[in-house]
């Protein structure tokens, strides 16, 4: 076969093999392994953007392999494959930056960045997925990938929270296992997108397809963190802050996201999910978990808690904008991937600062920080200015397009529950942001480090800022063929015009 | 083309123990490994030869059944026969690194007899055949339990003894029924003239009930915990991926040859049950043992509790159903076999680490020996059924079997036994990442031994991309009678 047929096996080569000669380096070959890392990432990107440009010729690159009678590993890249793999490779690279800053110094580094490439392995591998039996066996992968990044302090603490995220996690992959059996036992094995024989199939037997849908969807609904599954989330954030950044704000529940997004639209069909009535309990209940991630959100004192309940409710809104009916909602719930992942990624980099700079974990000992480390907090502040939705942040977009796409769909009360959400988003930052910049220091900072620099260590500064950078582009250029809302847009068209 | 005979694999192994009780310590070696990589092609050419005709024979001597004694290669025991050739090598080597000098010296002909005695089994279609493998398979098994010398490893080795025997005598008395009935021993004529009834299921139930035994099917199974946990870490990694699955063995071909499935479906029912305890009674144990090797020992329990599960799922009515079941449940067993001598080598060089044989004593060592808890990991993989991985894919054709049938209780079954496995697998991989006050004080052990153990458990992964060369193996002529 061709390189370029071949392409979708390269993008996840690059992070699989990277993990697999990080393991065999000894630990103390520091500057090879950072180089590699650095290597395989952008070689990922040019293979993304190589990969890109095919899919919008409209060609489908696929790699695939039968590995039991009837049941084939497939790799297919299309138009939804690419804005999450996207997302994940220019997020790779920003993290892996700023993981070398944020480990400097510490033990077991070889051990940490072995795992996490095979994490971004396994999340490139879920958005290439070409089929169910595929995307199971990437998602599980991704939990056995991450279990050792949250665990990786191994104090009692972080043990007993890897326990509580594998209860979850594992529980989940359960439920989404025994889905998949079912659907491959009576409906069969069918690549995304050839949604036809399902809907045959629930004529014949209605009630099987409901199971096999909830089955599905409560498989997914752990990783996105729906409620009442989101428990494991706010425990993770024990993880050091790349792991919290790049895998719980983007990796894992993006792929909880992402696999709803794959059954609604290329399992049964929007149209054939809404006609069941499948599709509205699902809207219903994001709703809710955006509600009650954002006053969760409000109760906390500790900056990670925060932005992890902030996470809970964020990602609801891209499966409450593809449950919408109707292609604009559908952009909304999309182009909101990619604008929550650069957003949260931003947050999550200047939380990790905060913390490794000055010893600040908690809210109130933020006062007069915006003084001492401007250049993070600013990026700070257009991450959470874009969280609220204030424009020209990239989450302005986002709530734009759920808002009139709940419109069109007839399904006014969303517009209510985007209002109540954004008051209560405002409501959990301003305050924050008032204390960065309007308050005077209070004492000491907790444990002050890195005070050869103005700001931080660059290592940790630069990633940050080029992701703030980044969600600000991506709304003020959001009318440019290159933005992400554009291929959104692209996705949905393929989805409704097939 | 000329091509190895069937013989040479049960006759290159007794060689090897004559060899290996004659010849002095370094020519022992040296023609050990020889003899190995004789097997190894041995094998390799028959593979060859079924490729290009499919199942054959062989009469020892030229003496033609029922007089001589005939071998019989076809898919299934090719498959089992390269499994052992693979495992036995693998432990061979480690064992020649980790053994002492004088403990090596015993290791040698207890592993040859050992290696004989389970091609015998793989290729026989023999009844009384058979119970000569066995008992030549149980006797060098307890030798190499006793190996370790200790008292309660001696203890140990002499229950294992007993419940063999018991075994044996289980089964020989129902092959002499079998003969009185029915005046022959070979499968192929007995599965010709078999019919159920009350003498003939009083002597299967004989033969299963001593076969079980052997294997530790609950509720006969506490005599494998002590012996499988207390032996040297080669020795436990032989028996738990290799010695209780020729018993195994026995049962399955005796099923699919006589057509039990079609006899009587409450037995099949029966065999599930079975299983479905061993599942969940050795995941729980698993999940509260306090020493590595035990938790390991009490997994291999929890496992042959799967492969019971083949026989509720082999249906007189739907041929595809039965035969995903069938190709179900060989994945599982090959997959086990791999993937627990892997995990058995893997502890093994974790415990010589630390020099105890507590969960406790592994904090730390995931930073010390991070390649070795990769290796336990990717094993656990396999235990667990997550996939990519040999033991997912048999678990997914068992589930798949289940659901066509609609035989909800077994999916059940196969979920909670994933969980529990995933519980204590987990437990013991999170005792690796913890980090205690204190200096560590870790002893090194050689490169070879992590190489090895590592080697298996990324087959027993490998095996879930390359199912299909396995499973071709096995067309469903092999499981539904013509």
């Amino acid at each position: 076969m061709s390189f370029f047929g071949l392409l979708p096996l390269w993008v996840l080569m690059t992070s699989f093999l990277a993990a697999i000669v990080i393991f065999m380096l000894p630990e103390e070959r520091h500057g090879l392994r950072s180089t590699l890392n650095l290597v395989a990432a952008v070689v990922k990107i040019g293979l993304i953007i190589l990969l890109i440009r095919l899919v919008a010729q409209q060609e489908t690159p696929e790699v695939s392999l039968e590995i039991l009678p009837g049941l084939s590993l497939v790799l297919r890249a299309d138009a939804l494959a690419m804005l999450f793999a996207g997302l994940s490779s220019i997020l790779w690279l920003c993290t892996t930056l700023y993981a070398i800053g944020y480990l400097e110094n510490s033990p077991n580094r070889s051990r940490f960045f072995g795992y996490f490439s095979l994490c971004v392995a396994s999340t490139m591998g879920i958005s290439l997925a070409g089929n169910l039996f595929t995307f199971l066996i990437f998602y599980e992968l991704l939990t056995l990938s991450t279990y050792p990044l949250v665990v990786h302090r191994g104090t009692p603490q972080s043990l007993k929270a890897g326990r509580t995220y594998l209860a979850y996690t594992l529980s989940g992959g359960v439920v989404l296992l025994v889905g998949v059996a079912l659907f491959y036992a009576f409906v069969g094995d069918l690549a995304f997108g050839q949604t036809s024989q399902m809907a045959e199939f629930t004529e014949t037997s209605p009630i099987a397809s409901a199971i096999i849908f909830l089955l599905l969807i409560g498989g997914m609904a752990v990783k996105a963190a729906l409620f009442p599954f989101h428990g494991w989330l706010p425990t993770a954030m024990v993880a050091p802050a790349p792991v919290s950044a790049l895998l719980h704000a983007v990796a894992v529940v993006k792929a909880g996201a992402f696999g709803i997004i794959r059954v609604i639209y290329d399992v049964f069909g929007i149209e054939l999910a809404w006609q069941q009535g499948y599709v509205l309990p699902l809207s219903l209940l994001a709703s809710f978990t955006i509600l009650y991630g954002s006053w969760r959100a409000l109760q906390q004192t500790d900056i990670k808690k925060r932005l992890a309940f902030s996470t809970v409710s964020q990602v609801s809104y891209i499966v409450l904008g593809v449950t919408l009916l109707g292609p604009i909602g559908t952009v909304g719930g999309l182009v909101h991937l990619l604008h929550q992942g650069l957003m949260k990624v931003t947050l999550f980099f200047c939380a990790g600062n905060y913390a490794e700079t000055l010893g600040i974990h908690k809210i109130h000992e933020l006062n007069g920080t915006g003084r001492r480390m401007p250049m993070t907090s600013a990026a700070f502040t257009l991450g959470a200015l874009g969280m609220i939705g204030i424009p020209p942040v990239a989450g302005f977009i986002s709530k734009w397009y759920l808002g009139t796409g709940a419109l069109a769909a007839g399904m006014d009360w969303v517009i209510w529950v985007l209002i109540g959400s954004s008051l209560l988003n405002a409501a959990y930052f301003l305050p924050v942001l008032y204390r960065i910049w309007f308050l005077p220091q209070q004492g000491q900072w907790p444990h002050e480090a890195f005070t050869q620099w103005r700001d931080t260590a660059p290592l940790l500064l630069i990633p940050a800022l080029i992701t703030a950078a980044l969600s600000v582009a991506a709304g003020l250029f959001a009318g440019s063929d290159l933005s992400p809302l554009s291929w959104a847009r692209l996705i949905v068209i393929r989805e409704y015009q097939p | 083309m000329a091509h190895f005979p069937i013989a040479g694999l049960i006759v290159f192994p007794l060689l090897g123990a004559l060899v290996s009780l004659a010849l002095s310590k370094r020519w022992r070696t040296v023609m050990s490994f020889i003899l190995i990589t004789a097997l190894l092609l041995n094998n390799v050419s028959l593979l060859f030869q079924f490729y290009g005709q499919g199942t054959f024979n062989e009469a020892m001597g030229n003496w033609s059944a029922p007089l001589g004694i005939e071998l019989r290669v076809d898919g299934l025991a090719l498959i089992f026969s390269l499994m052992s050739a693979l495992v036995a090598s693998v432990c061979a080597l480690y064992a020649c690194v980790y053994l002492s000098a004088t403990q090596l010296k015993l290791f040698w002909p207890f592993f040859w007899f050992l290696w004989a005695a389970l091609n015998s089994i793989w290729l026989s279609s023999d009844l009384f055949n058979l119970y000569v493998g066995l008992e030549l398979l149980s006797l060098a098994a307890v030798g190499l339990v006793a190996l370790s010398r200790d008292a309660t490893s001696l203890a140990a080795a002499l229950r294992y003894l007993f419940a063999a025997l018991l075994g044996s005598i289980g089964y020989l008395l129902g092959v002499a029924l079998l003969y009185a009935t029915y005046g022959t021993l070979s499968l192929p004529e007995l599965s010709q003239h078999f019919s159920l009834t009350l003498s003939s299921a009083v002597a299967l139930g004989f033969m299963c009930i001593g076969l079980l035994m052997k294997t530790a099917v609950f509720p006969m199974h506490s005599w494998l915990p002590p012996a499988h946990g207390g032996a040297l870490t080669p020795v436990s990694a032989l028996l738990s991926a290799l010695v209780i699955k020729a018993s195994f063995y026995i049962v399955l071909r005796l099923w699919t040859e006589l057509s039990l499935e079609i006899a009587s479906a409450s037995a099949g029912m029966l065999m599930g049950i079975l299983g479905s305890a061993a599942i969940l009674w050795g995941g729980w144990m698993a999940l509260n043992q306090t020493h590595l090797k035990l938790v390991i020992a009490y997994s291999t329990l929890a496992q042959v509790g799967y492969f019971m599960l083949i026989f509720p799922l082999l249906s007189p009515v739907d041929a595809h159903a039965s035969h995903l079941a069938f190709q179900g449940g060989v994945l599982m067993l090959l997959a086990h076999a791999l993937a627990k001598a892997g995990m058995f080598l893997a502890a093994g060089n974790l415990l010589f680490c630390s020099g105890q044989k507590d969960l406790k004593s592994l904090a730390g060592l995931s930073r010390y020996r991070p390649l070795n808890i990769f290796a336990f990991g990717l094993a656990g993989v396999s235990i667990m059924g997550l996939p990519p991985s040999g033991g997912f894919n048999g678990k997914w054709l068992l589930i798949q079997s289940a659901m066509l049938q609609s035989q909800w209780v077994w999916v059940a079954v196969i979920i909670m036994g994933s969980l529990l496995s995933a519980a204590y697998i987990f437990r013991v991989f999170s005792y690796t990442y913890r980090e205690v006050e204190g200096g560590d004080s870790f002893k090194q052990p050689a490169a070879v031994l992590e190489w090895t153990a590592l080697s298996l458990s990324v087959l027993s992964i490998l095996l879930g991309l390359a199912s299909m060369l396995v499973l071709d193996l096995l067309p469903i002529s092999a499981v539904v009678a013509q």
